[in-house]
C-alpha cells in the first residue's frame, strides 16, 4: 500500500471518529492541532484503523505515535510486512 | 470503527436499521438548529449506531442541551459505577437511552473512585441522587482474577466479593437509589489447566461462577436487578468480548465493539424497571407466520411445517411466539387479507402451532397497518409504544415506523429462518419478575375479534408513499414477461376483476392481437424490485373499450397504481378515438376486496349483468389524470395522455 492511499483512508477514518474536517488536517499535526483527538478518542482511532486495514498494532505501537505522519508510517510498515 | 455487513449481524445490532449514510450530517445540522425537538434526536438513535456515533450523538446532546425540546420524556439519573473505564461505556449509555425512550442524566466517579463514593457519607454521588445504579463489576476488580490452589482461600475470595457488593448494594439502597442493577461476570479468558478449570474450585472460571451463583442468590434478597454479562459475553464469544490490550491501555473492561450491545442491555433493564418493556407481539400473517399468501394460495398453496425448510422456519416462528404468550406476552395479528382468508390456516391447517385462542387482537382488513395497530394497542388498553411488530415486508415496516415511531419494528430482513433469532436478540420483551398474573395475561386480554370500524389514515400517507420513490413501468405484453404474465392471470384471486383464466398460447394470441390492449406493470421502490405487480387487458371495440382482465398482486395495494395504470389506458384509448372505457366485476369467492375498484376510479355504475355482476363506464371526454406519488414510465407506447 502506498503512502498517499493509506493517508486518505487514514483522513476519512479522523472524521468518522472525531467529526473533523480532513481538509484541515496535516501530516505534522498532533494532538495538540486537532481538537477531538484526546487519549480517548486515539483510542477509538487506531481501533478503526486496525479494522480498515485489517492489521494490528501492538500497544508500544500505539504508544510510539506522535502525530499523523507516524500513524501513516505504521500502516504503509504492516501492509508490506 | 466500520464493520463489514457479516460482522454487524454477528456483534451489532442488526434488528435496528442501519445509520443513513448522512448520519454524520444529520446530527452536525441538528446541533446547529435552533430548536431541536427530541423525537428527531431519538430517530437517530433508533438505528443500529457503533460507538463513534453514540459518541458524537452524546456530544450534540451536552452541546445542545439548553435547546433541546424533550416533551415529556421520563428522565432517570443513573450511576455507574466500575472499577474499570466507563469513558465510552458513559456516552454510549446516554445516546443509547435515546432509543428506548428514556432521558438519562448520568454520574460517573473518577476513576478508581467509585467504591469511596458509595461508602463515603458527602460524596458527589450521593448530591447526585441517582434514581437507579449499574454496579459494573469486573473479576480483577473483585479480586477474583488470580487462581488459586486452596479451595478455601477461593471461596473466601468468593465470600468477600459477594460482601463487598453486597455492602455496595445496602449504601446505595440507604441514599434512596430504588434500581440497582449488578452484573454476572464473564468467563474468565485465561485458561489454568485448561478443560480441567471447571472441576478446579480455585480456578478463576469456578471462582467466577461460584460468585455469579452467588450473584443471584444476593439480588433475589436485596431485589437487585441482574445484567447477565457474562451470558452476554458468551453468546459473542469471549475472543470478541475480551481485548487484553485495551485493558493493559485503558482499563476498558470489554471490547470497544461491543459496548453498544452491552448499553442497549443495559438500557432494556432499565426499560423494565421502569415497566416500559414491550407487552405485546403484533404479528403479520402472509410470509411472517407462514409462507406463501392465503388469499391467493389456499390452504394447500402455503407453506408451514412439513418438513420442507421454508415451512419449518415458519412454523419455528409460531411456536416462538407461543412461548412468549406462555409467559404472559399477548400476541395480535394484523393482516392485509379477507378475514376469512387470514383465520383459515388457524382453523383448518394441520401444522399451524399458533391457534385462534392464541390471539388476543385478530385484525385483517385492507386497511393501512399503521392505523390498524394503534387501534391494537387502543383495544389491549395499552400503550402504543408497548408493541412490537413483526411484519416480512419492508415497505409494511417502514409505514409503521413513519406514522408510530414509538412502535418497535425489528428489521428482520426477508429470510424466515432468522426471525425468531433477531426477535430474542433485540430483546424487547425483558422482564424482571414472572407472576401467575403474566401466565394469565393472555387470556385476560383476549377480545373478541370483531369488525373493526373504519378508521382514520394516520399520519401524512401521500408521503408515506412519495417517500417510497416509486416508478410504475407500464408496458404492451411481450416475449420476455409472458410467463409471469400467464402466472399472474393463473394465480391471482383476490385483487381480479373477472378471473378469466388464459394459457400461453391464449396470451401470446392476445398479445398479437391489435384490437387488444394488453399491458404489464412492473412496480420498483426504495426497497427493491417487485416485478411484475399487475396485469390488464381491454378489448377495443370502436367508442367503447372493455375492460376484460384487471388484476394486482395484493403485495402492492394502496399504492394507487391502479390509478396510474388508468391514466395510460384513458390516455392511448382516447387518442384511438374510444369514448368510454367499460369494466366488468365478476364476483368469485375471492375477489371480495375489488367490488368496489371501478367505483374507486371514478367509473359511474351501469346496469347490472347475471349473477351479480356489476358494469361500470368511465366516459373518456370528461377524464383527467391527477398528480400520483411515482414516476410513470410508459414511452413504449404511442402518445402521451391528455390532462392536467
Amino acid at each position: 500500500m502506498d503512502r498517499d492511499s493509506a493517508l486518505k483512508i487514514i483522513l476519512d477514518i479522523f472524521e468518522d471518529v472525531m467529526d473533523v474536517d480532513p481538509a484541515q488536517i496535516r501530516q505534522t499535526d498532533t494532538s495538540d492541532d486537532i481538537e477531538d483527538w484526546d487519549s480517548l478518542s486515539h483510542v477509538r482511532l487506531m481501533i478503526a484503523i486496525e479494522r480498515r486495514f485489517g492489521q494490528r498494532f501492538s500497544n508500544a505501537e500505539i504508544e510510539a505515535i506522535g502525530n499523523v505522519a507516524d500513524i501513516v508510517d505504521l500502516v504503509v510498515a504492516k501492509s508490506s510486512a | 470503527m466500520s464493520a463489514t455487513l457479516s460482522d454487524r449481524f454477528l456483534f451489532g445490532l442488526p434488528w435496528l436499521c442501519a445509520p443513513p449514510a448522512s448520519f454524520a450530517a444529520n446530527l452536525r445540522a441538528l446541533s446547529q438548529s435552533d430548536g431541536i425537538a427530541g423525537a428527531q434526536i431519538m430517530h437517530l438513535a433508533r438505528h443500529d449506531l457503533n460507538l463513534d456515533q453514540l459518541i458524537a450523538l452524546d456530544k450534540t446532546l451536552t452541546k445542545a442541551a439548553a435547546r433541546i425540546d424533550w416533551a415529556d420524556l421520563p428522565t432517570l439519573r443513573l450511576a455507574i459505577l466500575a472499577r474499570g473505564s466507563m469513558n465510552y461505556t458513559g456516552p454510549a449509555l446516554r445516546a443509547t437511552a435515546l432509543r428506548h425512550g428514556l432521558h438519562l442524566t448520568s454520574y460517573i466517579p473518577d476513576f478508581g473512585q467509585a467504591t469511596a463514593e458509595v461508602m463515603v457519607p458527602d460524596s458527589g454521588l450521593r448530591r447526585f441522587a441517582p434514581d437507579a445504579a449499574l454496579l459494573a463489576e469486573t473479576a480483577e476488580g473483585l479480586g477474583l482474577a488470580a487462581p488459586l490452589i486452596e479451595p478455601e482461600t477461593a471461596a473466601a475470595h468468593v465470600a468477600a466479593a459477594l460482601g463487598a457488593t453486597r455492602m455496595q448494594a445496602t449504601r446505595l439502597r440507604e441514599m434512596g437509589c430504588g434500581i440497582i442493577l449488578v452484573q454476572t461476570l464473564p468467563a474468565a479468558p485465561l485458561a489454568w489447566a485448561g478443560h480441567l478449570d471447571h472441576s478446579l474450585p480455585g480456578s478463576v472460571q469456578s471462582q467466577v461462577a461460584a460468585y455469579n451463583t452467588g450473584l443471584r442468590h444476593l439480588a433475589q434478597d436485596q431485589a437487585l436487578i441482574v445484567l447477565d454479562a457474562g451470558l452476554l459475553a458468551a453468546q459473542l464469544g469471549g475472543m470478541v468480548w475480551f481485548d487484553d490490550a485495551l485493558w493493559h491501555r485503558a482499563k476498558v473492561p470489554m471490547a470497544l465493539d461491543v459496548i453498544p450491545l452491552y448499553a442497549d442491555h443495559v438500557l432494556r433493564l432499565l426499560r423494565a424497571a421502569q415497566g416500559k418493556s414491550a407487552k405485546c407481539l403484533v404479528l403479520d400473517l402472509d410470509n411472517t407466520c407462514w409462507g406463501g399468501v392465503i388469499g391467493d394460495d389456499g390452504l394447500d398453496g402455503i407453506r408451514l411445517g412439513q418438513g420442507s425448510a421454508e415451512g419449518e422456519a415458519f412454523l419455528a416462528i409460531q411456536r416462538y411466539a407461543l412461548s412468549l404468550k406462555a409467559r404472559g406476552i399477548i400476541l395480535a395479528v394484523c393482516s392485509k387479507n379477507d378475514p376469512a382468508n387470514a383465520r383459515l390456516p388457524f382453523e383448518q391447517h394441520p401444522d399451524m402451532a399458533l391457534r385462534l385462542d392464541d390471539i388476543a387482537v385478530f385484525v385483517a382488513n385492507w386497511t393501512d397497518k399503521a392505523t390498524n395497530i394503534l387501534q391494537i394497542a387502543r383495544t389491549l388498553n395499552i400503550g402504543s409504544d408497548a408493541l412490537v411488530f413483526l411484519d416480512d415486508n419492508p415497505a409494511e415496516r417502514a409505514r409503521v415506523r413513519q406514522s408510530c415511531p414509538e412502535v418497535m419494528v425489528p428489521e428482520v430482513g426477508d429470510d424466515p429462518s432468522l426471525y425468531p433469532g433477531l426477535l430474542s436478540r433485540a430483546g424487547y420483551f425483558e422482564t424482571l419478575a414472572l407472576t401467575t398474573d403474566d401466565v394469565k395475561r393472555a387470556d385476560q386480554y383476549r377480545a373478541n375479534s370483531q369488525r373493526l370500524a373504519q378508521m382514520e389514515m394516520v399520519g401524512d400517507y401521500d408521503s408515506y408513499l412519495a417517500s417510497l420513490d416509486m416508478t410504475c413501468e407500464i408496458r404492451p405484453f411481450d416475449a420476455t414477461g409472458r410467463a409471469r404474465i400467464v402466472q399472474l392471470i393463473n394465480k391471482s384471486n383476490q385483487f381480479n376483476l373477472t378471473t378469466r383464466r388464459y394459457s400461453e398460447a391464449e396470451v401470446a394470441a392476445i398479445e398479437a392481437d391489435p384490437a387488444c390492449l394488453a399491458l404489464q406493470v412492473r412496480l420498483t421502490d426504495s426497497f427493491g424490485d417487485n416485478g411484475m405487480i399487475s396485469v390488464v387487458i381491454f378489448r377495443k371495440a370502436g367508442d367503447n373499450w372493455h375492460c376484460d382482465t384487471w388484476l394486482m398482486s395484493c403485495r402492492v395495494l394502496k399504492r394507487r397504481v391502479e390509478e396510474a395504470v388508468l391514466g395510460i389506458v384513458a390516455g392511448l384509448a382516447h387518442s384511438q378515438g374510444a369514448r368510454r372505457l367499460v369494466g366488468t366485476y365478476i364476483p368469485s369467492s375471492k375477489n371480495g376486496i375489488v367490488a368496489d375498484h371501478f367505483a374507486g376510479l371514478g367509473f359511474a355504475a351501469l346496469e347490472g349483468g347475471p349473477e351479480g355482476q356489476t358494469r361500470w363506464t368511465l366516459d373518456l371526454a370528461g377524464y383527467q389524470r391527477t398528480d400520483l406519488p411515482m414516476q410513470i414510465v410508459a414511452d413504449t407506447m404511442a402518445p402521451a395522455p391528455k390532462g392536467p
